[in-house]
C-alpha cells in the first residue's frame, strides 16, 4: 500500500491539465511519473499464516461450543449436562478472539487474549480430571491438544508483541531510534537547501567538509585515491576509525561512500533532487552502521545507538547553515556545550 | 554588565552577568539605550511558556547603538543608532528570501525542540525561551545581534528612542495584525485586547482606511487610551456590555468584516466560561486561554477574517471550528514578519502620521524592571507600557 507520488518533471507540484496538455507537445515539459515512493507499513505487515489459522481455528472451536456444546463435551471426554452453560461461554470468549485475530492487521492484543483462554482452559480440563463422570482417555487427548495450541498461541503473542515495539524508527512516528536490520543501525533525515544543486554537490564531494557539521565525526583525513580516513568521537579508551572509498558518484545525483578497513564496517549515502519552484536542492542522508561481533565491537555498537534521528537533522541543519550562511549559528546558550542559561558565556565556558 | 533576569514565574532579577561577545562573524554588539516590557514578556513572567531557564535575560524590544561589529558585517558600523526587530532572521534562507522573516529556517540552533513542539521551527527569538533559540535578551546594557546587516534598521538621530523604539516588535506586530484584515472602504475591524499591541492595531487599522474601529477590553484607562492615543471609534468594556449583541447592533446585525486578537494566551473571560479556562490551564490541561478569540470568530462577519497577533504557544480547547467552516471565515495570523514593516512604519512615523510613543505609560531605570514587570502584569498605576532605560 505505498503512496505514489506524481510530479511534473518541470512544472512544479500541482498536476495542471492545461499545462500538462501543452507539455505533451514539447519534450522538455514531458509529465513524467516519478518513482512511486513506498513508505514501511508495518500495522498492514502480513500476518504469519499460523496466526491467521489460530483465529479461524478459535472461530470454529468457538462455534461448535456455543452451537453444539453437547458434542464437544462428549468429544473431549466430559459430562454434557453439567457442563453446557460454561462451554457455551467458553465458546463466546473464542469467537470474540478469533474475530479479533482474524481481522485486525496486527492482532496482538487478541493473541494474548487467546493466551488466557488457553489458561483458563487448561485449568477447567485440569478440574475435569478430578471429576468422577469423566472419561479420562478422552480428556487427556483434549489437554494434549490444547497444550499444543497453547505453545503456538504464545510463539505467536511474543511475535507480535515484539514486531509493535518501536525498533524501527517509522510505525509509531517518533523517528527516534535507528532502524536496526540484521544488526545494521540504519539512520537518515532529510532538509532543504536553498542552494543549487551543483553547488550542494560540490560540498559533499569533499569529505574533509563533513566534520564541520556532522557532529561525531572527529576528523576525515583525504588519503587520496577516493579514498578517505575517518575517526569519530569516542569517550577515551575506545578507538574508532575506518578507511572508507567512494562506492559511487554520480555528479548532482548521489555520492556514497562505505568503509574498505577499520573499527566498524559502515556505508552511508547522500543524494539530491532539485526541490521544486526554485526552492533549492532536498538532501537526503542516510548511513547504515554494522558494529564487529565482540565486547569492542558491542561498545562501538552502543555509541552509534547514542546517535539519534535527532542528532542526523540537527547535523543537517548545520550543514544548510554552512551552505546558505557560511557558518554555524551560536546562541548565547547553544555556544556553550553542556546546558547553559540564556545569557553571555564566560570565555572559559566557550566551545573551542 | 547589568541585565534582566528571568528567576522562576513571577521572579525577574537585575543581575550582573558577562559582558555579551561576537559569536559569529556577522554579529554585532549594541549598547542598549533603551528597551520595553512586552505584553508577551508577562507570559514569561508568569510562567507559562516552556523551556525557559533560570538565569534567561529577558527583553526583546531594545534599541542602541553600535559599539562593535564581527568581521563579516558591512552594512552597520560602530555609532551606528539602530532599532532591532524581535525574530533573527539570516537574510539567505528561502522564508527570509520570501519575506517571511519571523520562519527564518536558520537563526534557531534549538530548532529541534520547537520542532516537536511546533511541528517545525519559527525564527530564533532574542530573550524568548531556549525552544526559540536560547538568545540573550536586550533588558540589559548591552545586547549581541546576530545577522547584524539583515535585522538592524538604522534610525535618524532627531527621531527619539521612544518614538522609534517600537519599531522593535509592537507597531510592526499591531500593523501586521491591521493588515492582514485585508481592509476595504467601509469595513469595520474589531480589536480584542487594548493592550499596546491592540493600540497599534486599531491606529494602523485607521491607517489602513477602516471605516469604523471598535475596540475591546475590560480596562477603562485602555479604553480611554485607544479612543484618545489610537483613535478607535467606539470602545466596549466586555464586563458591563454583551460584546456580541454590541457588535450585532454597531454592525446592522452583520458582525464586524474582521476581527483583530490582541490578547494572547492569558485571555480572561467574565463568569464561568473564563473560571473554566483558569482551572484548566492551571492544571496544564490546556496551554491557552482562548476566550476572546472564541469570541471574536462567533462575532466575526460571514466570510469574514480573523487576525491573530496575540501569543499562543500550544494546544486549546473549544476552538469553535463550526463557526469558522460554516461561515467561511479565515484566519491569518503569524509571528510578526518585522523587517518587512520596519522602513515603511518609519516613514509613517517621519511624515507626522503616527507618534507610537502614545502607548508609552511609565519610563523607569533598567533597575527598577522587576518593578515594571509587577506593575505592568497587575495593570496597576494605569499601565498600558514600560520602557527602561540604562
Amino acid at each position: 500500500m505505498g503512496t505514489e507520488i506524481y510530479r511534473d518533471a518541470e512544472l512544479g507540484d500541482v498536476p495542471n491539465p492545461e499545462r500538462t496538455r501543452e507539455s505533451q507537445r514539447t519534450p522538455k515539459g514531458v509529465r513524467v511519473k516519478a518513482a512511486p515512493v513506498h513508505y514501511p507499513e508495518t500495522r498492514k505487515t502480513e500476518k504469519d499464516p499460523i496466526t491467521q489459522a489460530l483465529g479461524w481455528f478459535s472461530i470454529a472451536l468457538g462455534a461448535a461450543e456455543v452451537f453444539a456444546p453437547g458434542a464437544v463435551a462428549r468429544l473431549i471426554g466430559i459430562d454434557e449436562d453439567d457442563h453446557r452453560g460454561v462451554l457455551r461461554a467458553y465458546g463466546i470468549r473464542e469467537l470474540a478472539a478469533g474475530f479479533g485475530i482474524v481481522s485486525r492487521p496486527k492482532p496482538t492484543y487478541w493473541m494474548w487474549n487467546r493466551v488466557l483462554g488457553d489458561v483458563v482452559d487448561l485449568a477447567s480440563l485440569a478440574k475435569a480430571m478430578r471429576s468422577a463422570d469423566t472419561n479420562r482417555t478422552r480428556l487427556a487427548g483434549a489437554t494434549l491438544a490444547v497444550l499444543g495450541v497453547s505453545a503456538l498461541d504464545v510463539l505467536c503473542s511474543i511475535q507480535l508483541t515484539r514486531d509493535s515495539a518501536p525498533t524501527t524508527g517509522h510505525d509509531d512516528g517518533s523517528f527516534m531510534l535507528p532502524e536496526t536490520v540484521d544488526g545494521t543501525q540504519v539512520l537518515s533525515a532529510v532538509i532543504t537547501v536553498n542552494k543549487p544543486v551543483s553547488e550542494v554537490y560540490a560540498f559533499w564531494k569533499d569529505p574533509a567538509n563533513y566534520p564541520r557539521f556532522m557532529s561525531s565525526l572527529e576528523s576525515v583525513q583525504i588519503t587520496g585515491d577516493g579514498r578517505s580516513h575517518w575517526k569519530v568521537k569516542a569517550p577515551v579508551g575506545l578507538s574508532v576509525e575506518w578507511d572508507a572509498r567512494v562506492a559511487k558518484d554520480i555528479a548532482n545525483e548521489m555520492i556514497a561512500w562505505e568503509s574498505v578497513d577499520g573499527d566498524v564496517q559502515n556505508t552511508g549515502s547522500v543524494r539530491l533532487r532539485p526541490a521544486g519552484g526554485n526552492r533549492g536542492t532536498e538532501v537526503e542522508l542516510e548511513t547504515q552502521v554494522k558494529p564487529k561481533a565482540g565486547p569492542v565491537g558491542a561498545k562501538i555498537a552502543k555509541l552509534f545507538e547514542a546517535i539519534p534521528k535527532t542528532q542526523m537533522m540537527n547535523d543537517l541543519r548545520r550543514f544548510k547553515q554552512l551552505m546558505e550562511i557560511g557558518e554555524i549559528v551560536k546562541s548565547d546558550a547553544t555556544a556553550v556545550p553542556r546546558m547553559h542559561p540564556a545569557r553571555p558565556p564566560k570565555y572559559s565556558e566557550l566551545e573551542t | 554588565m547589568r541585565a534582566n533576569c528571568w528567576e522562576g514565574a513571577k521572579h525577574v532579577k537585575v543581575e550582573d552577568v558577562p559582558d555579551p561577545k561576537i559569536l559569529n562573524d556577522r554579529d554585532a554588539i549594541v549598547r542598549v539605550t533603551s528597551t520595553a516590557i512586552c505584553g508577551s514578556d508577562l507570559h514569561l513572567f508568569n510562567g507559562f511558556m516552556p523551556t525557559m531557564e533560570r538565569g534567561d535575560i529577558l527583553g526583546h524590544e531594545f534599541m542602541g547603538e553600535v559599539v562593535e561589529v564581527g568581521k563579516k558585517v558591512k552594512k552597520i558600523k560602530v555609532g551606528d543608532r539602530v532599532v532591532v526587530p524581535f525574530p533573527i532572521a539570516c537574510g539567505q534562507c528561502w522564508s527570509c528570501q520570501h519575506d517571511m522573516w519571523s520562519l527564518c529556517e536558520n537563526s534557531n540552533p534549538n530548532a529541534w525542540i520547537a520542532e516537536k513542539m511546533l511541528g517545525h521551527s519559527p525564527a530564533g527569538v532574542f530573550g524568548y525561551s531556549h525552544m526559540l533559540g536560547g538568545f540573550a535578551g536586550g533588558q540589559a546594557e548591552y545586547a549581541r545581534v546576530p545577522f547584524a546587516d539583515v535585522g538592524p534598521l538604522k534610525v535618524p538621530e532627531d527621531l527619539s528612542d521612544e518614538k522609534v523604539l517600537f519599531l522593535s516588535d509592537i507597531f510592526p506586530t499591531g500593523y501586521m495584525g491591521a493588515e492582514m484584515c485585508g481592509i476595504e472602504p467601509g469595513d469595520t475591524i474589531a480589536v480584542w485586547g487594548c493592550g499596546p499591541v491592540g493600540q497599534f492595531a486599531i491606529a494602523s487599522a485607521r491607517l489602513l482606511g477602516a471605516e469604523c474601529v471598535i475596540a475591546i477590553d475590560r480596562f477603562p484607562y485602555r479604553l480611554k487610551r485607544a479612543r484618545e492615543g489610537a483613535a478607535a471609534d467606539v470602545t466596549i468594556n466586555y464586563e458591563e456590555t454583551n460584546v456580541l449583541e454590541a457588535l450585532k447592533e454597531l454592525t446592522g446585525g452583520r458582525g464586524p468584516d474582521a476581527c483583530i486578537d490582541a490578547v494572547g494566551l492569558e485571555g480572561h473571560a467574565p463568569g464561568l466560561p473564563g473560571l473554566y479556562d483558569k482551572a484548566k490551564q492551571s492544571m496544564r490541561l490546556e496551554s491557552d486561554r482562548i476566550p476572546s478569540l472564541r469570541q471574536a470568530i462567533l462575532a466575526c462577519r460571514n466570510g469574514g477574517t480573523i487576525s491573530i497577533v496575540g501569543v499562543y504557544s500550544g494546544f486549546d480547547d473549544k476552538f469553535p471550528l463550526g463557526a469558522v467552516m460554516n461561515r467561511s471565515l479565515t484566519i491569518r495570523t503569524g509571528q510578526c514578519h518585522v523587517h518587512r514593516y520596519m522602513k515603511p512604519l518609519l516613514e509613517h512615523i517621519q511624515n507626522g502620521n503616527i507618534d507610537p510613543s502614545f502607548v508609552i505609560s511609565h519610563k523607569m531605570s533598567l533597575e527598577d524592571a522587576p518593578v515594571g514587570y509587577d506593575i505592568f502584569n497587575r495593570k496597576e498605576d494605569d499601565c498600558l507600557k514600560v520602557v527602561l532605560q540604562a
